[in-house]
């Protein structure tokens, strides 16, 4: 019974949240179990694990992504490449075998839909990346790198996203 | 919630690296994007990103504004407006074959190229 009543609220979930979700429907976890806080350290231990390759493999450097942007180097075109062809076989695995999440909960892959979005906030987000040498994730990594200033580019960042919000109905989509 | 730990790992994770998983080399990148650069007085590949510019006193000239927090604030407003950034497009999205990533993927191609070549040595320069 109580199972019964956590999937229907998924759904609704779901059902609410799609206009807005099928935007931006990365990243989001729509898990709609309750956990103590204690249970989100394995996500810290995932970031943990990703912050070390970024800085390993020097995609986070601004110096890697200018010799991206002027064909002068493979070498953040083999570790995105590389990053595509793993996580190509992680999604077929996932399809083939429906794996499920630790929890037991199936995992759903959305559809993207096509917006005009992804073409000028795109463009922007390219523009962005050149300048700063840094893409979100990126940024929190420079940070704990040691280049503190890019504290003020991450504000930034959240601030360029809060008036994405604002002028979101103005814009094309 | 999740992905507040999530960054809070980023962020610790390359302290990390930095502290206790590095043979302290400086970033050695291509002889051509070594001697531009020198141009534009850049000479500093001790850390990941450029001290010269990304440095505190430099957020108050026009050259770290720009590039700091103008860029900062392409990099938040245009991932949202995408929908999605590296990870969510280009790895994520491509992985899982959605057409429209890979439109976004191209673009985020075709603004750093523009932004790289075209525009940045002219604030470089300044």
């Amino acid at each position: 019974m109580e199972k019964i009543a956590v999937k229907n609220s998924f759904v609704e979930k779901l059902n609410t949240d799609f206009e807005v979700r099928s935007l931006d429907s990365v990243c989001i976890n729509t898990s709609v179990l309750k956990h103590p806080w204690w249970y989100n350290i394995k996500y810290m231990v995932a970031g943990l694990l990703f912050g070390i390759l970024l800085v390993k493999t020097e995609v986070i450097s601004w110096f890697r992504i200018q010799e991206m942007f002027r064909f002068q180097s493979f070498h953040m075109y083999g570790v995105i490449g590389s990053a595509v062809l793993t996580a190509m076989m992680s999604v077929w695995l996932i399809k083939k075998f429906r794996i499920k999440t630790i929890y037991g909960e199936p995992i759903q892959l959305y559809k993207i839909r096509f917006s005009k979005g992804q073409v000028y906030g795109g463009l922007l987000f390219g523009f962005g990346w050149a300048m700063t040498g840094a893409c979100p994730g990126p940024l929190f990594a420079l940070i704990g790198s040691g280049t503190t200033v890019i504290i003020v580019t991450l504000l930034s960042a959240i601030a360029g996203t809060w008036v994405y919000g604002f002028f979101r109905e103005k814009l094309p989509h | 919630m999740w992905n507040l730990f999530f960054v809070f790992g980023i962020a610790a994770g390359a302290f990390l690296a930095v502290t206790f998983l590095s043979n302290h080399q400086p970033i050695n990148p291509d002889p051509k994007l070594v001697s531009e650069l020198k141009d534009y007085g850049i000479n500093d590949y001790s850390k990941l990103a450029p001290l010269d510019i990304f440095n505190w006193s430099s957020l108050f000239t026009v050259k770290g504004f720009v590039l700091m927090v103008v860029g900062g604030f392409l990099i938040g407003f245009g991932t949202r407006y995408a929908g999605g950034c590296t990870s969510g497009h280009s790895i994520m999205g491509l992985s899982n074959l959605q057409w429209p990533s890979l439109v976004a993927t191209i673009c985020f191609m075709i603004g750093g190229i523009v932004m790289a070549n075209f525009i940045l040595p002219s604030i470089l320069r300044v």
